[in-house]
């Protein structure tokens, strides 16, 4: 296991943008450190982002990096899968970005069981544009755009992606780091799509607005608030509500897109020999 | 396609001519969205596009199709996508971000009636202005119009080229009747054709500088996953590809990359004439109202009205100095055109008062005809 990552970072860019007690840091650091282990070559890694807070990260990454426009960034990356099969591409998506604007795309993504590595930047709020509501803000929370309440249901984005048929679906939260970064490394080693919901707190726009504390008191709300997925089955849905149940939800071996079009252009080139 | 040099002469479809031109010029890639009248593009390209280790794919909606295109063009394919007025509202998202990151693409707008869903699916034109203007901010592009399915083989090889050449977004601009009409087709071997790819990096992956560009405007492009580790973002950036906002940066950006097109106008301007060495009155037209004008222009002709027709094959940029020209020497310019007046205005522009410029609109979902032209032509 190597000792720094700083060689992934290109550091001549820091400070970062990131607000000071962000957890986007803590899910940035699981990633590199699972890109280390694995000991993946920095050339072989493309890093793809929507727009938002957890979109910037690329920008501070020594790999081949692309920000692209909001919610989009997993239609992207598809190209560059196709194009470059052994390319490993790794999208950095947020709440917003991921399961509003890009929802869409995310399902589909993981229907065609595409060969992309998702990582779900969830901090329950929109940060960039100043703290409105996402389709993962709980309930009942406020929001520059619910100052009354949020009264949406927010989205269970794990028991969603599986359901698309991904073949590998976890959620941590910063407040589970090392298991945050194993998720992430078996992410990134199953073929097919993959994806990790990181959950994460935005002190500046959630925590303060929700009068939930500081940063280190969000991170142990998240660490209290967090329930093993053996321990949540063992509880009444009652129960359960309003926690974090975390875990490995699915590990599939379904083969992937890649694989069954290199079997099109296989009938595709006999076809046309005949 | 090699192969195709023993019965090189071929009846083909527009939509058709357009995909084997694009399997010719060497692309690789297709996402798409299904359409009419566009799609048998997609469906053609789904068949060859493996028979020649290529990708195609069909996206979840338009503007996942145009976000797939730039992916794969950054990892080195070249890529297209196919559409129809619907659907090209929505490759704009995307088409904006090639552009100003600079991503070599070609979408094919087969434009129907609109607005909206309009008359699916009858030919229009209003998609003139849309595929100038069609997304947001100051942004080079290059659209193309062709008038018969020979031109669209042409254009849409030209169209690659350019989109290479100068690292841009290509426009290929069709009109329905031509996408669907069956014509006669001189297809040329892969040998004949000229192929272009975007420049390369010269210098190694340390010294690369991603839009640091030389007097032409275009920066070598490196693909992703080739040792040369740069940032795309549709963030304002400076010669590294890192953001900036400082404001003489910003300013310098957006220059180079209007310029780039000026630099190579002459280079990328295709036009038709026909009888304008001594006409009096000038037809403007594109894609197949060029058609009809051309048998206009001859009925004049035979009536004793001297008659010419000036066909831009390229309509973005648009040919400014050659309907500057024209507008010195002729009487009046008619511009017979299947919307409300979008390419007159820019002939308008062009001519700067120098001569009578008519507009002629019909936005019925039928094709102006010969006759109609020819009406306009009598009247003196």
């Amino acid at each position: 296991m190597a000792g720094s990552i700083d060689e992934y970072l290109r550091t001549q860019f820091m400070p970062h943008i990131w607000c000071p007690g962000c957890g986007h840091g803590i899910i940035l650091n699981a990633l590199l450190r699972a890109i280390a282990r694995l000991d993946l070559p920095k050339d072989q890694v493309c890093v793809v982002s929507g727009i938002g807070c957890a979109s910037r990260a690329p920008g501070y990454l020594d790999f081949n990096t692309l920000h692209t426009t909001h919610g989009r960034a997993l239609a992207f990356a598809t190209g560059i899968k196709l194009a470059q099969p052994d390319l490993h591409v790794i999208v950095v998506t947020g709440d917003g970005d991921g399961a509003a604007i890009g929802g869409n795309h995310l399902i589909h993504a993981a229907r065609r069981n595409m060969g992309l590595t998702t990582i779900m930047f969830n901090n329950s709020i929109y940060g960039m544009t100043n703290g409105q509501y996402s389709p993962l803000t709980p309930s009942g929370r406020l929001a520059t755009t619910a100052p009354y309440g949020n009264v949406e249901r927010n989205f269970d984005m794990c028991e969603l992606v599986k359901a698309s048929g991904a073949n590998y679906v976890a959620r941590a939260t910063v407040a589970h780091a090392r298991q945050l970064s194993t998720y992430i490394e078996r992410a990134i080693t199953t073929p097919g799509f993959a994806f990790v919901e990181a959950v994460g707190n935005c002190p500046t726009y959630f925590g303060r607005r929700n009068k939930l504390g500081g940063p280190v008191e969000m991170v142990e709300t998240l660490k209290k608030n967090s329930i093993t997925i053996a321990a949540a089955d063992k509880l009444d849905p009652a129960e359960v509500k309003g926690k974090i149940i975390i875990g490995e939800f699915y590990r599939g071996d379904a083969p992937g897109y890649i694989e069954l079009y290199d079997g099109v252009i296989e009938r595709a080139k006999e076809a046309a020999g005949k | 396609m090699a192969d195709s040099c023993d019965t090189r002469v071929k009846l083909l479809q527009g939509n058709e001519s357009c995909a084997e031109a694009a399997l010719l010029a060497g692309v690789r890639f297709f996402a798409g969205y299904p359409i009419t009248p566009s799609s048998e593009i997609a469906e053609i390209l789904s068949e060859r596009l493996p028979q020649l280790g290529g990708k195609f794919i069909q996206m979840e909606d338009e503007i996942a199709s145009m976000a797939a295109v730039v992916g794969a063009s950054l990892a080195g394919m070249k890529a297209m996508t196919a559409t129809s007025g619907p659907g090209f509202s929505l490759k704009q998202e995307n088409l904006g971000f090639a552009s100003f990151t600079e991503v070599p693409c070609v979408i094919v707008n087969v434009q129907r009636t609109g607005p909206s869903t309009g008359l699916p699916t009858s030919p229009g034109q209003g998609d003139l202005m849309q595929a100038r203007w069609g997304t947001h901010g100051d942004h080079p592009v290059v659209a193309l119009y062709p008038s018969s399915v020979s031109e669209a083989f042409d254009l849409t090889v030209k169209a690659v080229n350019i989109a290479e050449r100068l690292r841009v977004p290509v426009i290929l601009l069709m009109d329905e009747v031509v996408a669907h009409m069956r014509e006669r087709v001189v297809v040329p071997c892969q040998d004949e054709i000229e192929i272009a790819w975007r420049p390369r990096p010269t210098v190694p992956p340390s010294d690369y500088l991603p839009y640091a560009a030389g007097p032409d405007g275009v920066p070598a492009m490196a693909d992703f996953g080739t040792g040369y580790r740069w940032h795309v973002t549709g963030l304002y950036h400076d010669v590294t590809g890192f953001p900036t906002s400082a404001p003489a940066k910003v300013d310098a950006l957006v220059r180079r990359l209007c310029g780039k097109i000026t630099n190579h106008k002459r280079d990328i301007t295709f036009t038709w004439d026909e009888h304008m060495d001594d006409a009096r009155v000038a037809v403007v037209a594109c894609g197949i109202v060029a058609r009809s004008a051309r048998r206009a222009v001859r009925l004049a002709r035979e009536k004793g009205i001297a008659a010419g027709l000036f066909q831009p094959k390229t309509i973005w940029p648009f040919p400014d100095e050659q309907v500057a020209e024209i507008a010195a020497r002729v009487d009046r310019i008619i511009v017979p055109e299947m919307n409300m007046g979008q390419l007159v205005g820019e002939v308008e522009r062009a001519a700067r008062g120098k001569c009578e410029v008519i507009g002629h609109s019909r936005v019925d979902g039928e094709p102006i005809t010969p006759e109609e032209i020819l009406a306009r032509l009598e009247e003196v």
